[in-house]
């Protein structure tokens, strides 16, 4: 049996443990807001965004852009947002795993697969699995989400689309539900899909003014959109990480509190025990003396 | 007819403005239009300048950075990358911003990839002066 003194040390240790995750589980619900007022914010610009693409691609149904045409199936370009930092439950391996199985059961039907990760802990996931070709990685990027970066992200991925280096894009991130919930979840990002509402296809307007032209308008639209979907994916990503944070560092604590009450019994009881173990060599010392 | 435009300006930071309006400048691309109750339905894509917008009598004014109209009936979406109201413009941030970009663009060889970059930091900056200028008159 460990002595009084071990389990007091150990008391003592797990208590300093605590301590750190209850911090970090405070520091990551102050994140934790900021991120999710982000996301908030950004919604009704994406949304927007999607208005007026899907009415415009409903007008022009027969318009080609090379951003909105398909391709044969060849080489994939897979863009998984990860964090530069761990300690926040499943989050990073679970968006790892979901990047190796699209790469293993080839989803979507591409020959060749690369990834590009945001992110230290995807990288460090993933560098080392067979199978896995990696061209770019980005790292100290989430630590403050603004429009330049995804802007920069999107020209990079418009610019190696058209080139011709990859014939499909797609985004692999945490979406944000709530702190408790977040789903790995894979959209398409290249070749744009125009999603035409049903309640869009009632509001058609047969005549539509487009300055300078149409054509001109969609190409500068078109890459814009990319721009918007990364920054959106960026800041779910962002919410849902400092999410996955918070609720992994609050299960710590609590298991923290579950050992020290644990420990304190077994103290208790060792103490008990020892005091006991005194009496009788006390009784039975003044036993022999009589 | 509608008598009235319902403007809504969004950013992907904010909802910058969601307002009932009687009268809209846009710079466009292919040069200032005005819009007004009852336009045609139409798509532009905006360049760096100043959005005034007609309310009761009062005008205001919003300095834009590139972005898109849309006109649907009385319905009028304005997204743009950065909108900012005459009133939130910080004057010495721009001023500050203005100084450098001069600075930079007289060392700059206008070949050079960071010559036009710097000169849309400058047509900003100038923008945005011209615009918290209105504010204070």
């Amino acid at each position: 049996m460990a002595s009084l003194k071990d389990i007091k040390k150990r008391i003592s240790s797990v208590k300093n443990t605590q301590q750190i995750t209850k911090a970090m589980k405070m520091v990551s619900a102050a994140k934790l807001r900021r991120a999710q007022d982000a996301v908030v914010a950004a919604r009704p610009y994406a949304e927007k965004m999607q208005d007026v693409l899907s009415s415009m691609a409903m007008r022009d149904a027969d318009s080609t852009h090379p951003l909105l045409e398909e391709r044969e199936k060849k080489r994939a370009l897979v863009v998984i947002m990860t964090a530069d930092r761990g300690l926040c439950g499943g989050f990073n391996s679970s968006i790892a795993k979901a990047a190796e199985a699209f790469v293993r059961d080839q989803a979507e039907g591409f020959e060749e697969y690369t990834l590009r990760i945001i992110g230290r802990k995807g990288n460090e996931a993933l560098k080392r699995r067979p199978g896995i070709t990696i061209d770019k990685v980005y790292e100290n990027l989430t630590g403050n989400i603004t429009y330049a970066t995804a802007s920069l992200l999107g020209k990079e991925i418009v610019d190696d689309y058209i080139e011709g280096k990859y014939d499909g894009v797609y985004v692999i991130y945490n979406r944000f539900f709530s702190a408790i919930n977040q789903e790995v979840t894979t959209t398409q990002l290249l070749p744009i899909v125009p999603e035409v509402s049903e309640e869009q296809q009632q509001e058609y307007v047969a005549d539509y003014i487009y300055e300078p032209s149409s054509e001109e308008v969609l190409s500068s639209i078109l890459p814009k959109h990319i721009e918007v979907q990364i920054f959106r994916a960026l800041l779910e990503s962002v919410a849902s990480e400092q999410g996955a944070r918070m609720s992994s560092m609050d299960s710590a604590s609590k298991n923290a509190a579950e050992m020290i009450n644990k420990l304190t019994l077994q103290y208790n009881r060792a103490r008990q025990a020892a005091i006991t173990t005194e009496l009788m060599e006390i009784i039975s010392g003044a036993e022999s003396i009589k | 007819m509608a008598e009235i435009l319902k403007l809504e300006m969004v950013t992907p930071y904010k909802r910058v403005l969601s307002e009932e309006v009687d009268e809209i400048i846009a710079p466009g691309t292919l040069g200032e239009l005005g819009i007004l109750p009852g336009h045609t339905p139409l798509l532009t894509t905006l360049k760096v300048g100043e959005l005034t917008y007609r309310k009761g009598g009062a005008a205001f004014h919003v300095a834009v950075n590139w972005g898109y109209v849309e006109v649907e009936g009385d319905k009028v979406t304005i997204l743009a990358e950065t909108a900012e109201p005459a009133d939130e413009i910080d004057l010495a941030r721009a001023q500050a911003a203005l100084g450098r970009a001069e600075e930079a663009l007289k060392k700059l060889d206008p070949e050079d990839k960071q010559f036009r970059i710097m000169e849309a930091a400058l047509e900003r900056a100038l923008i945005r002066i011209q615009v918290a200028a209105r504010k204070a008159r």
